[in-house]
């Protein structure tokens, strides 16, 4: 943890906001995800696999996830996640709430610039 | 529920966080190898990358964990490892816990299946047992708590009335029956129509009675019970039509009764249709039991009152025949007193059951109280582990709930051994106990009775485990590891309480012996009352029933009687032999009625009624009953019908001042009846048992004539008891050559409830010993836990002050000063406990006032012996620890530590 200094730690929600928005997408496996996320937010963003897998089973028992037998793609085998009609709906609010803060936050620092 | 499937689909989750985990890794590696490194190089820089596998995972797993529950989990498995290291202990307190909650699980058990359990008829909140109060009608109201109902009643109440669904009367018998082998005599109930309507238990074969069998002068039809049809006829359903003969009639077998049908709370052979002649019927003739079904939503005052408003018309409707008045028995001021047929089926055990309950519950605290002293102490062996952990951060609630693990888990091991205890016990129960005990084979260890068990045992481990987790648990670090430096005796405040614990345990200990004593000196009183009859073991009794159908005459009947006296009297070993309509404590009064005395006028008109009964000569030698003057009946004045009569010594007293008095003043029943001479009195007799003052008795010839026929007509009892006294009574042999004897003057006789007097007897004390049993029992309990309680207390200070005594010693302290030191501490609890418990006892006994006869609740004998013996074995269980304190070498004490 300590030797990913330059990536932010993401406020909490924020990962699991993450999440299901990516897998909104698609279904995907562990792995996948991290890569996602990377890939998307322009390496700006890193997921930290101490906290993807403990937030992902949290998820699963919340009934946002469902996570199915699959294989990866290189044919081994693993779990891959898939979102649920309860977790699109907890997306959905969440989203909103997110983008409230961060219009919040966007507007306290443009004051603060000033 | 969710939690506990959770509980299950933990282990495959946590293999899917593992498998993810194992390939995101893999994965990883995978593409760092494209990047042209090595394989190990890069598995390794890929786990670097990932973090603490074993901890991740462990993290994502939590998600899925109740925490408490499996903190809990290993907290059990901590307390069961540490009782297995110390097996004397476990067993100690799992053996005292078992016969605990064993003993209140047997008990329990009785009281679900006697007390609790609804009875075994549909909806059966809604049956009554119809009984009427009558204060006038003395003791034919009394005898039997209440006066039943006379057939015209039955017609009454039953067509008039608005607030049952259905009634019927009933009345328990007797009847031989012939042509299925030996003539074999079975106990028959003659029912009315609408008893079996009111019960509502639908036939196992055939069909119930139909208004149809009721016909006095209809076809002739019977019922049988469960277990006669498998003993007569082995169950077989073609027995319906069969044609069987009761007390030689001829009887068609239209329906069988289902396993386990009781008629209120009898078992019988037949049940056979009332047939009521209904022209026929009067006002007079109480008694029938009576059972009626309310409408729904109906209660038993309704009831009541719907009734009290029909038995002004009861006496309007029917009369006692031509001059007489029919409303004489307002003079006996009657008066519904219905009782829900459970209550009716109880009757006075629910006091005995109660107090035994309560009985063993004092057992159990004392159990509880005592293995929370050994919990104590153990608590105190690990007092210095407890303070290194609280020392560490360990909270209050964290140590305290681990004892209480510990504690919960060793009473439900107990409760489970309790189980095995609570078998036996029911066993040994059911064998010892009354046999009057209703409801007994309804008594079994059921979902309720298991449910009571397994709460006992987790509220007893939660509380006596309660006590040593509020002790230790909230106790500073700091003040227990200064606890156990070297100052000289550790922790006061725990050595209080224990002592707290023993002075509550002497005090129940108290409380219990008290009740046995108590129980005991009644039993002593009960066997010193002179019963009016003598030496019991040696006299044979049997019932003989000469039915109509078999010998029509009356006077034959006698006739018959005294032939069978004759040949009885003939066996080798009798001494005397006589008869009568009931011997004593068979709870069979053969009649009550007015007797009018000569020259008294009495107070309303009306004499009081009186118990009758009709005896043969010498039934009262064979009885051991005294003559205590006149003479008594011979054959010539039975044959010869001469009006004579014996009466019983309170009677002779209140009539005419003396026994002797009476001899050769005259009575009559009615009016216009002819007088009686007294000829004899005899002593009084306790026919109710040793507890029920002896009544009044007129005792009648055995044959005389029928004072409710308008002519004079010949009548004698076919339904008597014979009385044969002999040494050999009770023998097999001698039984034999009883019944040969009854065989050959008649052989379609069969013999009947063939006991000794002494079992008769027991059996009216069965109640009274039971109770003595149980209490005695529970007494010697108490006693034992509390002398082991007062014993560890004692050892357990002596083997905390050795350092101190040691000194003592060495500055010259007298061995006698010691040991007499820690004797006083135990007699100091010992006396505190005692007060209390006397106080405790004086307030409780009361309550067992009913069960006790002759002595008073407050006994001065028994409450002055019980704290003596108390102090005695306190004294002598303190002694053995005192004596080893004594014992003590100083050099070893100091060097101890």
């Amino acid at each position: 943890m300590a030797n990913n200094r330059e990536h932010r730690d993401l406020f909490p929600g924020a990962l699991e906001v993450m999440i299901l928005q990516s897998l909104r997408l698609k279904p995907m496996h562990g792995y996948a995800l991290v890569k996602h996320i990377k890939q998307v937010s322009d390496d700006l963003l890193q997921v930290e696999e101490g906290s993807l897998y403990p937030a992902l089973q949290r998820m699963l028992r919340e009934g946002w996830l469902d996570a199915e037998t699959g294989t990866s793609a290189k044919g081994r085998p693993t779990r891959i996640y898939r979102l649920t009609d309860a977790g699109i709906r907890h997306l959905e609010t969440e989203v909103v709430s997110v983008e409230k803060m961060f219009a919040g936050i966007a507007r306290v620092l443009a004051v603060a610039k000033i | 529920m969710q939690w506990f499937a959770q509980f299950f689909s933990r282990r495959r989750r946590y293999e899917d966080i593992s498998i993810s985990i194992h390939e995101h890794i893999e994965e990883r590696t995978e593409e760092l190898m494209a990047d042209g490194i090595s394989r190990k190089e890069a598995e390794q820089r890929a786990r670097r990358e990932f973090g603490n596998v074993t901890l991740i995972e462990e993290r994502s797993g939590e998600v899925w964990q109740w925490p408490a529950f499996d903190s809990i989990l290993a907290d059990l498995k901590f307390a069961f490892r540490r009782l297995r290291k110390s097996p004397g202990f476990a067993a100690t307190v799992l053996l005292t816990l078992a016969i605990g909650i064993g003993a209140n699980t047997t008990v329990f058990s009785v009281v679900n299946g006697v007390l609790l359990k609804p009875l075994p008829y549909p909806d059966s909140e809604q049956l009554v047992s119809l009984w009427l109060n009558a204060p006038g009608a003395g003791g034919l109201a009394n005898f039997s708590s209440g006066l039943q109902l006379s057939a015209s009643m039955y017609y009454t109440f039953s067509e008039q009335n608005r607030t049952f669904q259905s009634m019927g009367i009933w009345t328990p018998s007797n009847a031989s029956v012939t042509g299925v082998g030996e003539p074999e005599q079975v106990r028959t109930e003659m029912i009315s129509d609408g008893v079996l309507e009111t019960l509502d238990v639908p036939s196992a074969a055939g069909r119930w009675f139909a208004p149809a069998d009721q016909d006095p002068h209809g076809g002739k039809t019977v019922m049988l019970s469960y277990g006669y049809w498998l003993r007569r006829f082995g169950g077989d359903r073609s027995v319906i039509g069969r044609v069987i003969q009761v007390d030689a009639q001829s009887r068609e077998i239209v329906g069988v009764m289902p396993r386990g049908f009781r008629l209120v709370d009898r078992d019988f052979d037949l049940l056979v249709p009332l047939a009521l002649d209904r022209a026929n019927q009067k006002l007079a003739g109480f008694g029938y039991y009576g059972i009626a079904r309310l409408k729904p939503g109906i209660g038993l005052a309704q009831g009541d009152a719907d009734i009290a408003r029909l038995i002004p018309v009861w006496m309007d409707s029917w009369s006692n025949g031509p001059g007489t008045n029919p409303h004489y028995y307002e003079t006996w001021r009657i008066t519904p007193g219905f009782r829900s047929l459970k209550q009716q089926v109880i009757g006075s055990i629910g006091g005995v059951l109660w107090v035994v309950m309560a009985t063993v519950g004092l057992v159990m605290l004392i159990v509880c109280t005592n293995v929370a002293n050994l919990l104590l102490v153990r608590a105190e062996s690990r007092h210095q582990e407890l303070s290194i952990r609280a020392a560490l951060g360990a909270s209050r609630m964290r140590i305290a709930r681990e004892l209480l693990i510990e504690s919960v888990a060793l009473g439900v091991s107990g409760g489970v051994i309790a189980v095995g205890v609570a078998v036996a016990g029911l066993r040994l129960l059911v064998a010892i106990g009354p046999a009057d005990l209703p409801r007994l084979s309804e008594i079994s260890l059921d979902a309720r009775t298991l449910g009571f068990t397994l709460a006992l045992s987790v509220l007893s481990g939660f509380f006596f485990g309660s006590i040593s987790a509020l002790r230790y648990a909230p106790a500073k670090a700091s003040a227990i590891l200064g606890g156990t430096t070297r100052t000289a005796s550790a922790g006061r405040a725990r050595q209080r309480s224990r002592n707290v614990l023993v002075i509550a345990q002497v005090s129940m200990a108290l409380v219990l012996l008290v009740s046995a004593l108590l129980m005991i000196r009644t039993f002593a009183a009960l066997r010193n009352v002179e019963p009016g009859f003598a030496d019991p073991q040696h006299l044979q009794t049997m019932h003989i029933w000469i039915p109509d159908l078999l010998i029509s005459d009356p006077q034959m009947v006698t006739h018959v009687q005294n032939n069978i006296a004759d040949k009885l009297a003939a066996i080798p070993g009798v001494t005397s032999v006589g008869f009568a309509g009931a011997v004593p404590m068979e709870n069979n009064d053969p009649n009550w009625d007015e007797i009018r005395v000569e020259g008294k006028i009495y107070e309303g008109g009306e004499p009081p009624l009186r118990l009758f009964n009709f005896v043969s000569p010498a039934y009262f030698k064979a009885m051991g009953t005294r003559l205590v003057a006149g003479r008594d009946f011979t054959w010539s004045d039975i044959y010869d019908l001469r009006p004579r009569v014996i009466v019983s010594e309170n009677f002779a007293r209140e009539s005419w001042g003396s026994a002797s008095a009476a001899v050769g003043k005259r009575l009559r029943q009615f009016s216009n009846s002819p007088w009686q001479e007294v000829i004899g009195v005899v002593e009084d007799v306790r026919v109710h048992g040793v507890d029920e003052a002896a009544p009044a008795i007129v005792y009648w010839p055995a044959m005389l004539n029928d004072p409710y026929t308008p002519k004079p007509t010949i009548d004698a009892p076919r339904f008597v008891t014979f009385a044969i006294r002999s040494n050999r009574a009770g023998t097999e042999s001698f039984l034999q050559q009883v019944q040969q004897a009854v065989w050959a003057v008649n052989a379609s006789l069969p013999l009947a409830s063939v006991n000794t007097m002494q079992e008769i007897y027991s059996q009216s004390l069965a109640r009274t010993s039971f109770t003595l049993v149980m209490l005695a029992t529970a007494g010697a309990m108490a006693l034992a836990l509390s002398l082991i309680g007062i014993y560890g207390v004692i050892s357990y200070a002596v083997s905390q002050r050795t350092r101190e005594i040691g000194i003592r010693l060495a500055l010259g302290a007298q061995k006698g000063v010691l040991r007499w030191m820690f004797v006083r501490s135990a007699l100091v609890l010992t006396g505190v406990g005692v007060v209390i418990g006397l106080g405790a006892a004086a307030a409780l006994m009361r309550l067992m006032k009913t069960l006790l006869f002759g002595i008073s609740p407050l006994d001065p004998l028994t409450f002055l012996a019980v704290p003596l013996i108390l102090a005695t074995a306190a004294a002598l269980a303190s002694y053995l620890p005192a004596r080893r304190a004594a014992g003590i070498d100083p050099v070893e004490a100091l060097r101890a530590e």
